[in-house]
């Protein structure tokens, strides 16, 4: 579908693009970190490309595969007058989670990118607002990577007179209530 | 502290007119917002139990029906606005992730409201039928009018006895 | 209108903080407005606080018991949230469901979509002081809960979809009882919009409230019918036809000017299409089998797992170890009530998910709510904040 998309792409920004794929119909490029930007806003101004919309942007984390670089983020752009799709990945190492931001092209990805941060913990260099947006900022860690165990709580809030740590406590055998971490620790 | 020693007739016609006339505060956060509000419509009709219209404010209300999942950044939120209603106050925990976390166990998501306030009457059901919400309602107008409710009482006994340095006994710890 | 004077400009602003316990029944959402006098000077839209970890849950789960936390996704239209999720894996896994299975999940789909847009109309109506179309509004909607009840046995989170079809096949009299009850929800519209649709007050809080671009809207990511109020033509339906859409005749409404009456009267007008959708297919359907065969991807019928052993072991390991799809990744969309419903998922030949990511319509709502309040009074907020209707489980998944 849009297969003429990503031949044109691979054209332009040979030495950026490093990887296509085509599997199920989706035609995917994988492009070099440092060249997103320019990436995205040719594929935006191009004429007959127009990928005016970005449909979404999401992280995936290979951390249980031992993959190097360990996270990919996931563009999914959208034209709406030629009505065709492209997916672009950004492959991120561990130690140097940061890509440059996208909000001066869309305006979703302000929120987009909050959201990416939040969950994975990759940083959006030039990001206007990159704070958390799905969870709140006393909580520590980043709960979509692999190694952040699901069941992890960090209550904001317990009941002071739990009455199990009450009734263990009499019967001397306290247990400490889980309590959420200090706001100073990062 | 009078009221603590009513008994008889008054007790009896005071919980009768407290049952018939229970204003809510529906704390609404998820899907069971929807059997909810089928709740109120035309055939699961809740005004015939006196319970029909919401107040939202926690100060005009007296009962908190905590509908939907609460996760723990809506913790405080919940917390605060139960200590906002005045007593006499029951709270109803509508659903299986109000009363126990549902089938969201995860990082996010409180595993039950009794963690952080006491509740009178639990409804599971995912979301359950408006006419299990209506069981709850007559079972908690039962509890009203046998003087066991005011789940509140204890919250606030304890917090006393905390506040005095008591243990649960009464003597000093 | 009051305009503040320029020099009262530099007065402190008072800031007010509607929600996160709110009575808009939308779900969980803190909007923080700075208003001078009525007028909004800054928003700033929080959400988050419904946020209970679907795609944590969804990487610890096999493929098809993700189903009943799709339910919970856009929990005003369940079914169409399931087409969506077992559409994604199905291209995953590269097979076609069977054409009944197809036509009923278009037929209840399309139920749900009346469902999604009425309990619209009625939190929309409700929330700006009209009672009197939310009890309409409930009356109707439990009868359409009623057919979905009877097809999946559950009132609102269904679970009626499979990945290669459909659970069971529609039950006997379904199709006497729709064709029953479709004029009873023409008449609800009906009168909703002789309640509505031009009265006064109504008028005067909705129209030109609100107003965005077509440019913006799709900067920011708008698709479904808050897009379509902008005047841009583009309903996945028409454009990239999926089930049987292709061979059904419908309209797809589109506004002029996007503002909150045009996003209105889009909703108002697709439940009149979603039940012409519902004739034509109920009309075209035929009998047939409601699952596909194939034994890697459905589990065998209950007679053959316990007669056979072959079908027993098939069932046995299709349960503890999930479907397994190749290795890849896809990205599969639906029309869902709010707009585009993505499922992006990514596999690596295991029975669960590296990755299930949803797209959540109304996030890219929520997104522009900023924008659309500021410089507007502090009573708009929530006709505006209605016509993008946002629905907590799927904004914040």
């Amino acid at each position: 579908m849009s297969a003429k998309a990503l031949e044109r792409l691979e054209q332009r920004f040979a030495e950026c693009v490093l990887e296509t794929h085509d599997f199920r119909g989706d035609e995917t490029a994988v492009v070099d970190r440092a060249a997103i930007v320019d990436v995205a806003s040719w594929l935006r101004d191009e004429p007959d490309l127009a990928f005016n919309m970005l449909t979404d942007m999401t992280a995936v984390d290979w951390l249980l595969e031992g993959r190097e670089p360990r996270f990919e983020v996931v563009y999914q752009l959208y034209s709406v007058e030629q009505r065709h799709r492209l997916r672009i990945k950004v492959q991120v190492p561990e130690e140097d989670p940061v890509v440059d931001t996208l909000t001066r092209l869309y305006g979703i990805a302000d929120w987009l990118e909050r959201e990416i941060w939040d969950m994975y913990g990759i940083r959006f260099k030039g990001h206007p607002n990159l704070k958390r947006i799905l969870l709140y900022e006393e909580f520590v860690g980043h709960p979509l990577r692999k190694d952040y165990p699901k069941e992890k709580r960090q209550p904001l809030v317990r009941r002071p007179e739990n009455e199990i740590a009450d009734v263990l406590a009499r019967r001397g055998k306290a247990r400490p209530l889980p309590q959420p971490p200090p706001r100073s620790a990062r | 502290m009078g009221l603590e020693f009513e008994t008889g007739r008054l007790a009896d016609a005071v919980n009768w007119a407290r049952k018939f006339s229970l204003f809510q505060y529906p704390f609404v956060t998820a899907c069971c917002g929807m059997e909810y509000m089928a709740l109120w419509g035309p055939r699961y009709d809740v005004a015939r139990f006196g319970a029909e219209f919401p107040r939202f404010s926690p100060r005009q209300a007296d009962m908190l029906m905590v509908v939907g999942t609460v996760t723990e950044r809506q913790g405080p939120v919940l917390k605060r606005i139960y200590e906002q209603i005045c007593e006499p106050k029951w709270v109803v925990s509508f659903g299986v992730c109000a009363s126990s976390g549902g089938f969201y166990q995860n990082y996010a998501t409180m595993p039950g409201i009794d963690h952080i306030i006491p509740v009178d009457v639990y409804i599971p059901g995912c979301p359950p039928r408006p006419e299990a919400i209506i069981d709850a309602l007559v079972m908690l107008q039962e509890k009203i009018q046998s003087g066991r409710g005011w789940s509140q009482r204890q919250y606030f006994v304890e917090q006393e006895r905390r506040r005095l340095g008591l243990d649960q006994e009464g003597g000093r710890q | 209108m009051m305009e503040t004077p320029k020099d009262q400009e530099s007065l402190d602003l008072t800031t007010m903080h509607m929600g996160p316990s709110h009575p808009a029944m939308h779900g969980t959402i803190h909007i923080k407005v700075q208003l001078a006098g009525e007028r909004i000077e800054n928003a700033e839209v929080n959400i988050g606080y419904l946020h209970r970890g679907f795609e944590k849950e969804a990487e610890a789960h096999c493929w098809q018991q993700i189903f009943p936390y799709t339910d919970r996704l856009n929990y005003v239209s369940p079914m169409l949230n399931n087409v969506g999720y077992a559409m994604a894996v199905e291209k995953l896994c590269g097979v076609t469901v069977p054409e009944r299975a197809q036509y009923i999940r278009v037929i209840v789909g399309e139920i749900a979509r009346i469902a999604d847009h009425l309990t619209y109309m009625a939190a929309q109506t409700m929330e700006m002081g009209a009672f009197t179309p939310y009890f309409y509004v409930m009356k109707g909607r439990d009868w359409l809960w009623d057919l979905l009840e009877e097809v999946s046995g559950a009132r609102l989170t269904h679970s009626y979809v499979r990945i290669g079809g459909v659970a069971w096949d529609l039950s006997e009299g379904f199709k006497e009882k729709t064709i029953e009850i479709l004029p009873r929800i023409d008449q609800v519209v009906v009168e909703l919009d002789k309640l509505m649709t031009r009265n006064r007050i109504f008028l005067d809080r909705m129209q030109d409230i609100a107003v965005i671009s077509a440019e913006e809207a799709i900067s920011y990511g708008w698709t479904g019918p808050c897009l379509r109020g902008s005047g841009v033509d583009y309903d996945v339906r028409k454009a990239h036809p999926y089930l049987v859409y292709d061979r059904m005749d419908f309209e797809i409404p589109i506004g002029t000017d996007g503002d909150n009456m045009d996003r209105y009267m889009v909703r108002m007008e697709e439940m009149r299409q979603s039940m012409r959708i519902i004739r034509q297919a109920l009309d075209q359907i035929e009998p047939g089998p409601v699952m596909i065969e194939d034994r890697l991807v459905v589990i065998p019928q209950k007679a053959a797992t316990y007669n056979t052993i072959e079908d027993m072991i098939n069932h046995f390991k299709l349960v503890i170890d999930g479907i397994r799809p190749p290795r890849g990744e896809v990205y599969s969309y639906t029309e869902a009530g709010n707009g585009e419903l993505g499922f992006y998922l990514v596999s690596d030949g295991t029975g669960r998910p590296v990755k299930c990511r949803v797209r959540p319509p109304c996030f890219m709502g929520m997104a522009a709510l900023k924008q659309l309040i500021e410089g507007h009074m502090v009573a708009d907020v929530i006709p505006t904040f209605d016509t993008i209707n946002m629905i907590g489980g799927e904004c914040d998944r």
